[in-house]
C-alpha cells in the first residue's frame, strides 16, 4: 500500500514538474518607442514566437522624455523587464557599471557587426558588450514633392541654394517654409544642430578632435553651424516659440509646411500621416562640391537585464534580435530605423531607401555630444539644446554660445583644461 | 499603589495613524535627508557630510541653477498671493451675497478645474495657447486684438507668468471655497448691528467680515506657500523636466527632478536630488514656522 502511494506520490510531483516545463516563459522588454507599439505586436514579436515556441514576448514601452528615469527606478526596485533597450552610450554604460546589464561579449551572434556598430554600447576599452545593436538613424531634411513641384523648386543640394529655396516658399505664402519648433527644445538641437552640424566640423575628423581636446567649441567649426540655425527663424512659423515636437509634425504631414528638418525613424508615422509625396534631402554642403557629411547615428540597442529569471531566453532572443532575419524585418517593418547588422539589408520603402543611399555618397558620424562629453555637469547634451534654442532665437552670438558651452565642458573635462 | 494605569486604549488608537504616517511620509522624509549626506564613487556610497549642499548653493554650475529655479518659485508664489487669493476672496464675497441667482451653479464651475488632473490642464491650456492650433489666437482676432498674441508659453519672459496664471485658474476654487465657508459662519446679528450703525454694503465687507476672515486668509496662504513651492507637476505638463525655454520655468520640483531622476544623457543623481529635496524641505519649514510664530500667534480673533 504505501509503496503503491509513493509510486503515485512520484507520479504526481513529475506530472507538476513537466507541466511547470511546458510552461511558456515570457519576457518583457522594456522600451522608449511607444510609436513602435503596434509593430512590435503585429509583426516583430509574432515572427520570433512562431519560430520559438515557448518563449512569449511582451513589449511594454514607455515616454521617451521618462524612460531614462523610469527605467532607473525600476531597475533599483528590481521590477524591470528582462530585456532592456539601450540609448546608446553613457547611459546604457552606466547601467552595465552599475551591474544591471549583462555581458554580451561571448554571444556567437555579436559577430554580425561591425566595431562601429557596437562602439555604442562598449565599454571605454571596447573590451565588453553589453547590448546588441539594433538600428541607426539618419539626419537630413524631408520635403513635400507636391510642394516642391508646385513652386518650381529644385532640391537644394548647397546652402545657398537652400535657402534660396526657403525664400522662394516664403515669397509664395501657401507653405510655412520649415516645420520646427523650439518649444521642446530637443529638436533644436538634434534635428538642427546636429543634422548640420557635420558638414562643418567634418564628421568623425572634427567630433573625435573635440573628445581629444584639439579642437574647443569656440572653433569656427563649431560655431558656425549656430550662425546658421540663427537664419532659420524667420522661415519657422508663426510663434514658433511654443510650437512643440508634435505640432511640427502635424503641420508638415497635414501637407501645411514644405520642409521638415528630420530624422529617418520620422518615416513610418509620416507614410501613414500624409497623403502627399515625400522625399528626403541630406544636410545641404557649404561649397558646391564639397564632402558631405551626415549623422548616422547609433540610437538603438537591446540588452539583458542582469537580474533576469530566465538569462536563457533571453539569450536566445538578443542572438535572433543580431541575426539577418531580425534585420529584415526590423529594417521594414520600421522603416527609418536602419539595421546596424554587417549584412546589407533589402529595404522596401522609398523614403527610407534614398536615405540610406546616402551612407555610400557621404562619410558618416554621430551626433558629437553624445560619447563622452556628456558625462559631466553641466551636461553637453542639455546645454547644446538651450544653445540651439537661443541661436534660432537670435537671443546669443554664436560665439558667445561657443564660449559658454567651452566653458562648461572645460569645468569638469580634463582634455579641454 | 496609585500607580497611574498605562492608558492602553490611547495607544491603541493611535497606532494605526502612526505607523501608516511613519511609513509613507516620516521614515521617507528622515531618509531623503540621509541620502542627501552621501555621494556615490565608483558604485558605493560614502558618506560626504555638507559637501553636497556645499557643492548646490557655492559651485557656479549648481548654484546659478538653484537661485534661479528658487526666484522662479518667488515669483510663483508671489502671482499666487497677487491673483488667486484676491479673486477667490472676491468671488466668495459675491457668491455669499444673499440675493445672488445660481450661486450654487457659479460656485461649482469655479470650483471643477480644481478637481481636474494637472495633465489634462497642461494639455489643455497648451492647445488653448497653441500658436497653431489654439483658440486664443483666432479669439483675440476676432475681436481685433490679434497684435496682442504672443506665443506667451514659448517666450522667456512670459513663460513662467503665463504657467502661473494657469495654475490660478485651476486653484481659485480651493480659496474661495474657504472663504465662502467662513462667510457663511458670521452671524446674521453682527451684519444687523452693523446695519443700524449705519456700515453697509462695501463697508461692511471691509471693516466686518474681512477681519473675520482674516484666520482664514492666513490658512490660505501658507496651503498656497506649501503647494507653490511643493510645485511640479503643471511645469513638467506643460513644459516637460527641462523646463524651458531656456530655464525660465524652472522650479526647485523640476530642478528636484532632472537632477534625482536623471534628463536624456544627464544621469540621474540621488544623493543631489536629495539634497536639493532637503533645501525645498527647508524652505517650506522656515516659510511655516514664519507663519505660525510670527504671524498666526499674533492675529486678532474675534468670539462669534
Amino acid at each position: 500500500m504505501t509503496y503503491r502511494s509513493l509510486k503515485l506520490a512520484l507520479l504526481g510531483t513529475t506530472l507538476i514538474a513537466t507541466s511547470a516545463l511546458a510552461e511558456d516563459v515570457t519576457l518583457t522588454i522594456e522600451s522608449w518607442r511607444n510609436d513602435d507599439l503596434t509593430l512590435w505586436q503585429d509583426q516583430i514579436i509574432p515572427a520570433f514566437e512562431a519560430s520559438h515556441p515557448g518563449i512569449k514576448i511582451q513589449f511594454t514601452p514607455s515616454a521617451p522624455a521618462e524612460y531614462n528615469a523610469v527605467l532607473n527606478s525600476k531597475l533599483d526596485a528590481g521590477s524591470a523587464g528582462d530585456l532592456i533597450t539601450c540609448r546608446p552610450f553613457d547611459a546604457s554604460l552606466a547601467l552595465y557599471e552599475a551591474g544591471h546589464l549583462t555581458d554580451l561579449s561571448g554571444v556567437e551572434a555579436m559577430g554580425n557587426f561591425s566595431d562601429v556598430a557596437k562602439s555604442a554600447w562598449q565599454t571605454d576599452d571596447g573590451a565588453v558588450s553589453f547590448c546588441v545593436p539594433m538600428a541607426s538613424v539618419i539626419h537630413g531634411f524631408i520635403y513635400n514633392k507636391d510642394a516642391f513641384a508646385e513652386l518650381g523648386i529644385e532640391v537644394p543640394t548647397t546652402e545657398d541654394e537652400f535657402f534660396a529655396a526657403l525664400d522662394k516658399i516664403r515669397e509664395d505664402g501657401t507653405y510655412v517654409p520649415l516645420a520646427m519648433g523650439t518649444n521642446d527644445q530637443w529638436e533644436a538641437a538634434t534635428m538642427g544642430y546636429n543634422n548640420i552640424g557635420p558638414n562643418y566640423w567634418k564628421g568623425e575628423e572634427g567630433r573625435q578632435a573635440l573628445i581629444t581636446g584639439e579642437q574647443k567649441l569656440t572653433d569656427e567649426a563649431w560655431t558656425a553651424p549656430y550662425a546658421t540655425l540663427a537664419r532659420w527663424a524667420e522661415y519657422m512659423g508663426d510663434g514658433y516659440e511654443a510650437q512643440t515636437y508634435p505640432d511640427s509634425q502635424n503641420i508638415f504631414t497635414l501637407g501645411r509646411a514644405a520642409i521638415y528638418p528630420a530624422g529617418s525613424w520620422e518615416i513610418s508615422g509620416f507614410n501613414a500621416q500624409a497623403d502627399f509625396e515625400m522625399g528626403a534631402f541630406k544636410p545641404p554642403v557649404r561649397n558646391a562640391g564639397d564632402t558631405c557629411y551626415i549623422s548616422d547615428h547609433t540610437d538603438i540597442g537591446i540588452g539583458m537585464n542582469a537580474a533576469t529569471e530566465h538569462p536563457e531566453a533571453a539569450e536566445t532572443f538578443l542572438a535572433w534580435v543580431a541575426s539577418p532575419e531580425f534585420a529584415e524585418i526590423f529594417g521594414n517593418a520600421l522603416p527609418g530605423f536602419f539595421p546596424l547588422s554587417s549584412t546589407p539589408v533589402d529595404l522596401q520603402d522609398p523614403l527610407a531607401k534614398e536615405i540610406i543611399g546616402w551612407r555610400e555618397e557621404c562619410e558618416s558620424t554621430i551626433r558629437s555630444t553624445y560619447q563622452i562629453l556628456s558625462r559631466g555637469t553641466p551636461n553637453l547634451e542639455n546645454e547644446t539644446w538651450g544653445a540651439s534654442v537661443a541661436a534660432i532665437k537670435g537671443a546669443k552670438s554664436p560665439e558667445e554660445l561657443g564660449a559658454e558651452l567651452q566653458e562648461g565642458l572645460s569645468s569638469w573635462y580634463a582634455p579641454h583644461q | 499603589m496609585n500607580r497611574p494605569r498605562i492608558r492602553w486604549h490611547i495607544v491603541v488608537f493611535l497606532a494605526p495613524a502612526v505607523l501608516v504616517y511613519t511609513a509613507v511620509m516620516i521614515f521617507p522624509l528622515f531618509n531623503t535627508l540621509r541620502l542627501a549626506l552621501f555621494t556615490e564613487v565608483d558604485q558605493t556610497r560614502v558618506f560626504v557630510g555638507l559637501q553636497n549642499f556645499q557643492t548646490l548653493f557655492f559651485d557656479p554650475v549648481w548654484s546659478e541653477q538653484f537661485w534661479n529655479a528658487l526666484g522662479n518659485n518667488f515669483w510663483f508664489f508671489l502671482i499666487h498671493m497677487l491673483v488667486q487669493n484676491p479673486i477667490g476672496i472676491a468671488l466668495a464675497a459675491l457668491l455669499s451675497h444673499p440675493r445672488l441667482r445660481f450661486a450654487a451653479l457659479y460656485r461649482s464651475a469655479i470650483f471643477i478645474p480644481t478637481i481636474l488632473s494637472f495633465v489634462i490642464v497642461g494639455f489643455a491650456w497648451k492647445l488653448i495657447l497653441s500658436p497653431i492650433w489654439g483658440i486664443a489666437p483666432s479669439m483675440l482676432d476676432a475681436i481685433g486684438l490679434k497684435s496682442l498674441f504672443a506665443p506667451w508659453l514659448g517666450k522667456e519672459e512670459y513663460a513662467l507668468t503665463t504657467l502661473a496664471l494657469i495654475s490660478v485658474w485651476q486653484f481659485v476654487g480651493i480659496p474661495m471655497m474657504l472663504i465662502y465657508a467662513a462667510l457663511l459662519t458670521i452671524p446674521e446679528e453682527i451684519l444687523e448691528a452693523g446695519e443700524i450703525d449705519g456700515i453697509t454694503g462695501a463697508s461692511a465687507f471691509w471693516k466686518i467680515k474681512l477681519p473675520l476672515i482674516l484666520p482664514s486668509i492666513g490658512i490660505i496662504s501658507i496651503l498656497t506657500f506649501v503647494g507653490n513651492f511643493n510645485a511640479f507637476d503643471l511645469i513638467y505638463a506643460a513644459q516637460g523636466a527641462l523646463a524651458g525655454p531656456d530655464f525660465s520655468t524652472d522650479i526647485l520640483g523640476t530642478f528636484m527632478y532632472r537632477t534625482f531622476f536623471g534628463f536624456q544623457l544627464q544621469l540621474g543623481d540621488p544623493h543631489m536630488g536629495s539634497a536639493i529635496a532637503g533645501a525645498m524641505f527647508a524652505i517650506i519649514l522656515v516659510g511655516v514656522c514664519i507663519y505660525l510664530f510670527g504671524i498666526q500667534t499674533r492675529m486678532r480673533r474675534y468670539q462669534l
